[in-house]
């Protein structure tokens, strides 16, 4: 017992080191996709190719001055970019990294916890991370700071909706709730993608959204609202802020590709004849290449496509994936009626 | 329509693979991804330089004559003729003894010029008649504080071992072109007294 809970204490950790360090490059990664998407360089002066640059930025981050406004809410303005960091490295203990592996006869998974409300958890933890940005724009007593939290808050609302209901789709499909159970069952054969493809391209919209990822970046459009909520923020409460979203979007690649990209399995893997750890470990490697892949999609995106205006952002969330979501959960009990799954 | 380029605006709706977006964001997508696979046109500044003018107008340089002597005698022409206002020099009388260091009985004993003020016309260069200033192909380096942008005469005066070639700007067109100028305004300012 007390093996195992070492076990599970060196995993919980391992996560969520990875996660930042993944987060930590994904602002360098950023930074150099954008740069060589619009041919530029990039940031190219701390170590060779820049790679220092993430630990240069982090360094100014902390050494710079702090500054909480004088009204603002001390309390509620130190919570906020809590909450965001705290919601965005929650969700990792429910994502399957990889396999099983055996070592001295026992099988260790690289799942924390098969929980079996995965889906569930994933929705609360996700939902909770508006609170962060809620509360960051209205402890700052700023008028900006309001106006994106406002619109942060309004938009994660409208469009976990229909991301919810597009998971429900995939539920019906699967015909469970845990994380492990769906990437187990695209073990064989085709990945969910192949049978959810209006499902994919709906929970991929709004896991744009609910990263404030542009193009619905609207609760931090510099041009119309400073900084949105983090207008007031400064040194690492900021960095926090920035940090969180990265990870966020480095979990939500991980969810999209576990839900509808196989998770870590690949095809063909147990044609290979592998020994179980050598599977397990390149399982893992081919988990971490589909997630750099939409990570590198998410940043793609951003430098490809402006922003949406406020009004077109709400007629797309309720009056296009909304009926879109409920459609596809139609057309899914439909074909399994037909095909017998269910009767 | 003078210039047969204007558009008539449309107000037709717009077509279903129009109002789906993704066909455009699709087209979007590759558009940025072929630039991944194009040439970058950054020149890496410090190490990379670009190539510049023989006569480009850069960092001041103040002559010495062939005999190592300044030729400056802080007349003051070229702060005069300064649109910015970047030269400032103090005049100083040559003691006995010196003669080997100042080429005339006058010199400046301060020169100052602030780069940051110096707009590089090369007005300067042009009001100087003893051919003591001319402006160089090398570029002002970066600094952190503003004072150290006034460069004073350790760093105008040319080194005696480390003579600078300036025989690029001032050719003998321009020796002569500059008499005849010369030449010019004191007519001129000679015909205004009368």
């Amino acid at each position: 017992m007390t093996g195992y809970i070492i076990y599970q204490i060196i995993l919980v950790v391992a996560i969520f080191t990875v996660s930042l360090v993944v987060a930590l490059y994904a602002t360098y990664g950023e930074r150099k996709i954008a740069a060589i998407l619009q041919d530029r360089v990039g940031p190219n002066r701390a170590g060779p190719f820049g790679i220092l640059q993430p630990f240069a930025d982090g360094i100014k981050m902390f050494t710079k001055e702090e500054i909480i406004p004088e009204t603002a809410n001390g309390w509620l303005f130190i919570i906020g970019p809590c909450i965001a960091m705290l919601t965005a490295c929650m969700t990792g203990v429910i994502i399957p990294w990889g396999g099983t592996f055996e070592l001295g006869g026992t099988v260790y998974s690289l799942q924390v916890t098969d929980i079996n409300i995965g889906i569930l958890y994933l929705f609360a933890v996700v939902s909770f991370g508006v609170y962060g940005i809620m509360i960051g724009g209205w402890a700052s007593n700023n008028k900006f700071s309001l106006l994106g939290a406002l619109r942060a808050s309004s938009q994660m609302i409208s469009y976990e909706i229909a991301m919810g209901m597009s998971i429900i789709a995939l539920v019906m499909m699967t015909g469970t709730l845990s994380l492990g159970e769906i990437v187990k069952q695209q073990d064989d054969g085709y990945c969910n993608f192949v049978y959810q493809p209006l499902g994919f391209l709906i929970f991929l919209i709004c896991a744009f959204a609910e990263t404030n990822r542009a193009p619905f970046d609207m609760a931090e459009c510099e041009t119309e609202l400073v900084g949105g909520y983090h207008t007031e923020y400064s040194s690492m409460k900021l960095g926090f802020y920035l940090f969180a979203e990265y990870i966020n979007m480095f979990i939500s690649s991980a969810v999209i590709v576990s839900f509808y990209f196989g998770g870590y399995n690949f095809p063909f893997q147990h044609e290979l004849g592998l020994s179980g750890n050598l599977l397990t470990v390149i399982q893992t490697i081919v988990f971490f290449g589909k997630i750099f892949f939409f990570i590198f999609f998410f940043m793609w995106i951003r430098w490809t496509i402006p922003r949406f205006r406020y009004d077109q952002l709400m007629k797309l969330g309720w009056k296009v994936l909304l009926p879109l979501s409920m459609a596809n959960i139609v057309i899914t009990g439909l074909v399994m009626w037909l095909t017998g799954k269910i009767n | 329509m003078l210039t047969n380029r204007s558009k008539v605006v449309s107000k037709k709706e717009m077509s279903l693979s129009e109002r789906l977006y993704l066909p455009a964001i699709a087209s979007g997508l590759s558009i940025t991804f072929k630039h991944i696979f194009k040439k970058v046109p950054t020149i890496r500044y410090p190490e990379q330089k670009r190539e510049i003018a023989s006569v480009y107008r850069g960092q001041h340089v103040l002559k010495r004559d062939e005999n190592g002597a300044e030729r400056c005698t802080a007349c003051g022409l070229c702060a005069v003729a300064c649109p910015a206002e970047a030269i400032t020099m103090d005049a100083a009388e040559r003691k006995k003894g010196e003669e080997g260091l100042y080429r005339e009985e006058k010199y400046a004993s301060v020169y100052e010029i602030n780069m940051l003020r110096c707009i590089f016309c090369g007005l300067c260069e042009e009001a100087c008649p003893k051919e003591a200033i001319f402006l160089t192909n090398r570029i002002v380096d970066t600094e952190y504080g503003r004072n150290s942008f006034i460069y004073g005469k350790d760093k105008l005066v040319e080194k005696i071992d480390a003579r600078i070639d300036v025989s690029e700007r001032q050719t003998e067109k321009t020796i002569e072109f500059k008499k005849i100028s010369l030449a010019i305004i004191i007519c001129l300012l000679l015909k205004l007294r009368i």
